[in-house]
């Protein structure tokens, strides 16, 4: 069971938002990248994220480039799950890689700075804020084999291959 | 029952009868990084501990994002990627060779391959008929060492080409025309197959314009058949003996067919700050440009320097707009040097750069100021995207770029044509 505060963002957040270009020389200095997540989208959003909170956000999240530093850096800022509308091809793989869930849901039920409680699992979504209770969209099978080991490299690390 | 061009290579691949939606676990062909997202490659590869590349040869490590390195933590990046094709014996493209997907299209890929890079434009390979897909670091790294992946294998969307492009109308303003029609996420997770009455009349190089872009509207991959127009382009690469012929059966099943007509085309950008975001040129005609950027994989191959060249021949640019163009290989830039179009881009005011993607995604070169437009024949234009969350990019022909360098302000190149 997940508890944290809900971040709410909008629609078409890229992977240009989440982590700009112009950053690129600090992606081996993950530290330091991570100081900047989100920023161009929120410039308050690293420094009110708090260990176990989420992403809640609409459509199409994470669109434009693999880069995988993209769901890192969110994760490092503390985030425990995002919840989408949508999500983009690379990037909903690249979390999960990651370990970090993505759950799809109606979004638009949730605000920002609601506290919710999460059970991955059951894939249900409590708003303790306003006492709405949801269920997500599963999260393909092969996906959630991975996300279970915490993600792909660990995956590889226990199997050494993949086992669908 | 008749398969589409996914699901076939898919099959081939995989050793499957492989249906859109089936989860298959496919041999990869060819597989690369680049030196933005190498180094988490290389890293998440060591901790995977595998023993070694399981196909050192058809396996790439391109240098093309920061060239020449601006910083020493790049350049660091670099040296990390040069010490691992040392060590595992993997190819390395250096500074000055070009962008990836250029080299992939020029000299590495084949129809029928699957192909796997670090990279989101990867698809452009599809122009060439393998089936081409961007991942992460992670994927990339199992790749690495397995030699394969898994795939769940896309439902296709047909788009049946009519007609013949007008003057003026480029590949761009087709796949620009596209993706505003269906969105940036219409085809998200799907395959984008290109067909119709009307596929010869687009060459290898629109086709990988085409294909390049599939992915902005969150596309898997962007595919077309490879035929006779493949066969000439892949024989005038000094590889004729890569080709096969890769086409979809006549009775493959697509979730949906979108017919567009060539002859309908006019010229189309894309607006700040999502791609899809896209109007006629006409609506936008006069918008102030400081900077054009004329280049990437998308639109930096001989073809689109010569147009813009052809344009800008004996014109000079707008005094209160810079011209920035990046060839996006070296054969590309050497065979403009030879044409003259380098030359007559010089003498307009262009600035040139060495092949490489910087400018696009803002890593360096061509950072724009607050307020400041650009008009870009790249693929991307997010906020942010230049360097600089306070600017605007609106995306466009290497032709509409010429047109807009010269007046300063968006300009249908229909005008100067």
């Amino acid at each position: 069971m997940l508890r944290g505060k809900a971040f709410k963002f909008g629609d078409s957040i890229s992977t240009d938002h989440i982590i700009p270009g112009r950053f690129a020389h600090l992606r081996s200095n993950l530290p330091e990248l991570a100081k900047h997540v989100l920023e161009d989208a929120d410039p308050t959003f690293v420094s009110r994220v708090k260990e176990g909170d989420f992403i809640v956000t609409g459509s199409n999240f994470g669109l434009g480039s693999s880069r995988e530093h993209a769901p890192m850096v969110i994760k490092m800022a503390g985030v425990k799950a995002i919840l989408a509308k949508s999500v983009a091809r690379i990037f909903f793989r690249n979390a999960i890689n990651l370990g970090l869930p993505v759950l799809i849901c109606d979004t638009d039920r949730i605000n920002d700075g609601d506290e919710l409680e999460i059970n991955l699992g059951a894939g249900t979504i409590r708003d303790i804020t306003s006492g709405d209770r949801f269920t997500s969209g599963k999260i393909p099978e092969v996906m959630l084999r991975i996300l279970d080991e915490g993600g792909l490299i660990p995956y590889i690390q226990k199997y050494g291959d993949f086992k669908l | 029952m008749g398969k589409t061009l996914a699901e076939k290579i898919l099959s081939e691949k995989s050793g499957s009868a492989a249906r859109a939606g089936d989860i298959v676990i496919a041999g990869v062909d060819l597989v690369f990084i680049q030196d933005t997202t190498g180094p988490l490659t290389v890293k998440q590869f060591q901790a995977s501990k595998f023993k070694g590349l399981t196909n050192p040869q058809k396996t790439v490590l391109f240098i093309d994002h920061a060239v020449p390195s601006p910083s020493k933590s790049l350049s660091n990046d670099h040296l990390l990627l040069h010490k691992f094709a040392q060590q595992t014996g993997a190819i390395f493209s250096g500074i000055g060779e070009g962008v990836c997907h250029q080299i992939v299209a020029e000299s590495l890929a084949r129809p029928g391959d699957v192909i796997v890079g670090s990279d989101s434009h990867t698809v452009t390979a599809g122009g060439m008929g393998a089936f081409a897909t961007g991942m992460g670091s992670s994927d990339v790294a199992v790749v690495f060492g397995l030699g394969k992946t898994w795939f769940r294998v896309p439902e296709s969307i047909k788009i049946a080409l009519s007609g013949n492009l007008q003057k003026g109308v480029y590949a761009k303003d087709l796949i620009l025309h596209l993706i505003g029609q269906i969105g940036a996420d219409g085809a998200t997770y799907k395959a984008l197959e290109f067909g119709g009455d009307s596929l010869g009349a687009l060459s290898v190089p629109e086709r990988l314009t085409v294909a390049n872009m599939a992915v902005e509207a969150g596309a898997k991959v962007g595919i077309f058949p490879a035929d006779e127009i493949t066969r000439d382009y892949l024989a005038s690469q000094g590889r004729g003996d890569h080709y096969q012929p890769v086409s979809a059966d006549t009775d493959a099943t697509y979730e949906q067919t979108i017919n567009i007509d060539l002859a309908s085309l006019e010229p189309t950008i894309s607006k700040p700050h999502t791609v899809d975001n896209t109007a006629p040129l006409r609506e936008l005609k006069g918008t102030k440009i400081q900077q054009v950027f004329i280049g990437t994989c998308t639109n930096g191959r001989l073809e689109d320097l010569a147009i813009a060249a052809n344009i800008l021949k004996g014109k000079k640019i707008h005094p209160q707009t810079r011209l920035i163009v990046a060839p996006a290989s070296r054969r590309v830039l050497l065979e403009a040097i030879d044409k003259g179009y380098i030359r007559s881009l010089i003498e307009s005011g262009a600035t040139i750069l060495p092949p490489g993607c910087g400018p696009c995604l803002g890593l360096h070169q061509g950072a724009l100021g607050d307020g400041e437009s650009c008009l870009s024949t790249a693929n991307r234009n997010f906020q942010g995207r230049m360097g600089n969350p306070e600017a605007f990019v609106y995306l466009g022909s290497p032709a509409t770029a010429a047109a807009t360098a010269i007046a300063g302000e968006i300009t249908d190149p229909r005008e100067v044509l």
